[in-house]
Parts: C-alpha cells; structure tokens; sequence
C-alpha cells in the first residue's frame, strides 16, 4: 500500500488543455473521488496515475516512487474499468488469474490467491465461467477480484458503477467500500455521481476545465464550498450574488444577506452566497420564523414537487427561482401561488468571493 | 391456410432451384470422371480408370503439388505478414497512416490481368525471372490486402479496454498480443488465412504470366491440358481437389464456433 501524490501535473492534447497544473496528495489507504463533469480531465488524471498516458509536465509518485514515466504494466497497480474489460476467451478464473500468471507466479500459488480473490467478493463458486455467462453485479466483482489479487499499490476505479442499474449500485457501492476497509487500499475513484462521491469517500476532488476546483473531505466540501461551481455540482445551492458588505452582501434591489460562513471578502468586491435548500424555512405570513434566521425574504410557490419523505418547493422571488426541500413531518403542505415567507440563519449561508 | 403451404412449397422448390444451379455442374463432372466413355457418353459405365491414369500423369501431379505447396507457404506468409500489419495499423498511429490503408485496397480491384503484366516486367527487371519462386512472391502480393482488411474488420469488433487492463495487471506487449488480442482476432485470422489460400490455390492469371513449363501451378497445367485435347482425367484430378476443400471449409467451419462468442 502507498499514497498518491500528483504534483503540478499538466497535460494538453493538441490545443486541447486536458489537465491544468492539478496538485492532489492521495492519503495512504484512503478512498479518493475524483468528482466532475465530463470533459473536466477527471479520467486524464486517473489515466496519468495509472501510466497509460504521461503529463506533459509535473510529478507523480506512489509510495513516494516518482513514477511519471513508468509505463503502466511497471506500476503494480489494479485497475477496474468502465465496462470491466474482461478477457471474453478465458474463464472468471482465468481472468482473475491472469496478472499473478503473466508475472510467473507458480500455479499452486495462482490457485489459493484466485480462490481467495474470488471469496472476498463472494464469487466463489462462479469460477469456471465465462464473463458473458455473469450478469453486470457479478462482471463487477470479477473486475474487482482481478484487480486486486495481484496485491497492487493504488487501486483505481473509472466510474466502475456506471453501468449498473440504480439499486445494484447501491449494493456496489457498500460492497466496494466493505473490501476496501478489509485490505485497506489506496483507492481513488472516478465519478460524475456527486451521491456516490459523499457516500463512499473519505475526500473529494472537484475537477473542471482540467483544473482542481477544490478538495477536501465531503462534509467539507459540501458545507463550505469555496466557489459557485462547487456549491452547485456537488449538491444543490441557492446562488445569491452581490457586493460584499463584510458581514454578508447587499443585492442588486438593497436586501442585505448576512452571511458568517465561507470566505472573506473585503466590502465593495462583488461576491455571492449559497445556502443549501433544505437549510431554508418556508412559511406564510401568519407563522413566525425560527429565531436566529436573520436572512428573510418574501415570494411566491410557483411549484411543488412531492417526493415522499420530502418536497422541493419553487420559490418566485425577484425574477430569481428558490428551491427549498422541506422534511415530511406532518405539517400542512404550501399551495402553488401562495405567498411565502423564507428565512434561515446567516451560518447556514456560505460567502464566495466572485 | 392454402396460401401458406403454397408459399412453404415455393420457398423450398426455390432452395433447391439455388442447390442445383450451384452444385450440379461440379456432381457431373464428379460423376463424368467415373464414367468410362471419355466423351460424356451415355449409358453411365462405372470406371476408376481416370484416377489410375491420372496417377501416371506425372506433369498434372507435379502441378498439383506445386499448387498446394505455393498455396500452403502464401498462406503462412500472408496472414503472419498481413495480420501483424493490421494489428499495427490498429494500434499506432504514425505519418502516412491514412495513405497506407487507402493504398491497401485498389490492388484487390486492379484487374488480376494488369497485376499479372506488371509483375511479370517487374520480376524481370529486378532478375527474379518467372518460376515457382515469382510465382510464390506474386500469390503473397495478392493475398495480404486480403488478409488484412479481414483482420482489421475483426479488430473493429475489439475493445481496447482489454489491452489496457491486461496491461494495468502486469502484461507486457507480447503477452497482452498473445494472450488477450490474438484470441479475440483468431477468427479474423483463420478466415483471412483462408482467403489467401484460395486467392493462391484459385490464381491462373498471375500463375500463367510467371510459369514456366517445367515450374507450373494445377490451373495454368489444366488449362495447357485442356488446350491439347480435353481428358476426363481432369475431371478426376477436379473431384479430388473439390472433395478436400470441401471438407477443409467444413472443419473450418467448425472450428469457427469457438471464436463467435460474446
């Protein structure tokens, strides 16, 4: 086992600037999502940890071994692809086989790792067949097993769950997180899911346009986004943009927003701030905000969508749409077109310098 | 109802329409060559006479033999040469690259009549002269545009994530080609191989500019042969050779089954 560095890595294709001098430190046994949009170089970074490709510039080690051009089949890592790429000629265990026998390891050897392998991702009885015979929960675990009997480094995942129906993807995804807890593997993981990225990891990278938006760990992320981009990918955000007062900003028709999370932003710069849907309180006129929800604004429902333990509702205010998620806890639920009364407190509100 | 079986009935009157249109001509010349008249003459008299005398033929049996030989090495040479050309040609990319391809495929529709010309002028300018040997160099020349696009049609079919996985677990270039691409190629291969041999076993036009008297292939020699005076001897020496390709195709096709899998 070992941890990731990448160092000022940049890399272009043609005019094409894939990567941007992305700096990320990928801790020791800790699992990593490389979170994104597509397009945003998030598969060029994995694809550079791997060896498949080199960066044009900067530094990449793993276990403190600079490998930036050591070509993949000299890094010791496993790899678990998009489609799962198995070897449709040869048997799961063949499969599962194959890195310990390209390495000549003796057969007897082959054998107790490959059983061993497969029993870890509960496969063990499937061995003698072939990859078409397997349904996508069990062509994943394949992958899996074969990625990691060859005891690498770094394991690394392109959106390995992509292909997989909703709720087996949930039952992936514990899966996944359990065998990595068990061999305690570096891992980083590709994803545009940003659910799957606060569910399974332990940090987060946000890439886009080839650069490192931020990271840090998910809760981090989420409750202190340090840009619009951040706050919008990775969950849902109510943007407000303004001027900077020095405790929150004024907006363009003279709300003030009061704001004591996020950045800090000297007055008079244009800055925004974000606030979480479900971090508002809606109500009509007659009920009485929480105390200490200093931000306040009136509009409009103009709709409601209903989702069984919550409802998101769509606020008009100002020619700018709100979005609100309310718990289902029994109270009298908000028509469309009734006037509404939101409010929430100033640290529920994150500032971002523009 | 009626309408039906008549339909039903059709369809197999016009599959043995199809049959006969494409196996009659060849069952009788088979039967001819056990006929004992030498002139096609009715009542059938059973005879092996003509596979005796054929036997004696030495100049057909030479030829036969020349054929296969040629037939044989052009195969080896032009799916070894030709498929690692596609795989290459898969694989890299490199200046020219798209020239190259486009100049693969004109050769397959230059008329076998100019190609055979230009060679000819070609083997004796650089002193290869005619004979086995540019006969030899003439069928592989033909054959690997074949044998490539057959390979790289199955390439297409390739996905080169396994490449990469293989790979990611620790094969080297020769291993992840012997291991995970060669496999999945093998069928491509084994029908490109057998293009080039029919290509080579098939060849009369290149095969009759580049022969000599003494060094010739069975069709240059059936057509010398035919030209002295037709013998039912031919018609022996056809059968044969129809019997084993034939069964050649139908283990191949056998064989094939192990490759279709997805």
């Amino acid at each position: 086992m070992a941890g990731v560095t990448v160092a000022n890595v940049s890399r272009s294709f043609g005019a094409h600037q894939a990567l941007d001098d992305v700096s990320i430190d990928f801790p020791d046994g800790g699992f990593y999502a490389l979170l994104g949009p597509s397009g945003s170089g998030k598969t060029t970074l994995l694809r550079q940890i791997a060896g498949f490709d080199f960066p044009d510039t900067g530094r990449i080690a793993i276990g403190g071994e600079s490998v930036e051009r050591v070509p993949v089949e000299k890094r010791r890592i496993g790899m678990v692809f998009q489609n799962y790429a198995l070897f449709p000629n040869m048997s799961v265990a063949d499969n599962v086989a194959f890195g310990l026998s390209v390495r000549g390891e003796p057969k007897a050897m082959i054998a107790t790792e490959v059983r061993r392998a497969l029993d870890l991702v509960q496969l063990g009885k499937l061995g003698g067949r072939r990859p078409h015979q397997l349904s996508g929960g069990q062509r994943q675990r394949v992958a899996l097993a074969r990625a990691i009997v060859t005891k690498p480094r770094v394991l690394l995942l392109d959106e390995p769950l992509g292909a997989l129906d909703k709720a087996l993807r949930v039952d992936m995804q514990i899966e996944l997180k359990r065998i990595q807890r068990e061999i305690g593997i570096t891992t980083i993981f590709v994803t545009h899911d940003q659910e799957e990225a606060l569910t399974m990891s332990d940090r987060i990278g946000i890439l886009r346009d080839g650069r490192l938006v931020q990271e840090g760990p998910p809760e981090e992320i989420y409750d202190r986004p340090q840009s619009e981009f951040a706050a919008t990918f990775l969950g849902d955000a109510n943007i407000f943009r303004g001027d900077a007062t020095g405790s929150g900003i004024k907006l363009p028709d003279g709300t003030t927003i009061a704001a004591s999370t996020g950045a800090s932003v000297p007055a008079g710069a244009k800055a925004s701030c974000a606030v979480r849907p479900e971090r508002i309180q809606i109500s009509t006129g007659a009920a009485k905000p929480d105390v200490g929800n200093a931000n306040m604004l009136t509009g409009q429902v103009s709709k409601r969508i209903f989702a069984g333990n919550n409802s998101t509702y769509f606020v008009d205010r100002e020619g700018q749409t709100l979005k609100v998620i309310v718990q289902n806890t029994g109270a009298e639920r908000l028509a469309e077109g009734q006037p509404v009364v939101l409010s929430w407190s100033p640290e529920s509100t994150v500032l971002i310098a523009a | 109802m009626a309408t039906t079986r008549i339909l039903e009935w059709l369809g197999r009157f016009y599959i043995v329409l199809l049959l006969a249109f494409l196996y009659l001509p060849i069952m009788i010349m088979a039967a001819m060559s056990f006929n004992a008249s030498p002139f096609y003459q009715l009542p059938f008299e059973w005879t092996t006479d003509w596979y005796a005398s054929l036997w004696q033929n030495d100049q057909l049996i030479a030829a036969t033999w020349n054929s296969i030989e040629i037939a044989i090495i052009t195969t080896i040479i032009s799916t070894v040469l030709g498929s690692m050309a596609s795989l290459a040609l898969y694989r890299y990319e490199f200046r020219g690259k798209k020239l190259l391809q486009a100049l693969l495929f004109p050769p397959i529709a230059i008329p076998w009549l100019i190609t055979g010309t230009a060679m000819l002028i070609f083997f004796f300018g650089v002193g290869i002269g005619r004979g086995l040997v540019a006969i030899l160099l003439g069928h592989v020349a033909l054959a690997l545009p074949y044998v490539i696009v057959v390979v790289a049609a199955r390439l297409q079919t390739f996905a080169p994530e396994l490449e990469e996985a293989a790979r990611s677990l620790g094969a080297n270039q020769l291993q992840v080609t012997a291991r995970v691409t060669l496999p999945w190629i093998m069928p491509g291969v084994i029908a490109g191989g057998l293009f080039a041999f029919a290509v080579s076993f098939d060849q009369f036009v290149v095969s009759y500019f580049l022969s000599t008297p003494g060094q010739t292939t069975l069709p240059v020699e059936i057509y010398a042969a035919i030209r002295k005076g037709f013998t039912p001897e031919i018609n022996a020496v056809s059968t044969i050779i129809i019997a084993v390709s034939m069964a050649l195709m139908l283990l191949t096709a056998r064989f094939f089954k192990f490759g279709g899998e997805k």
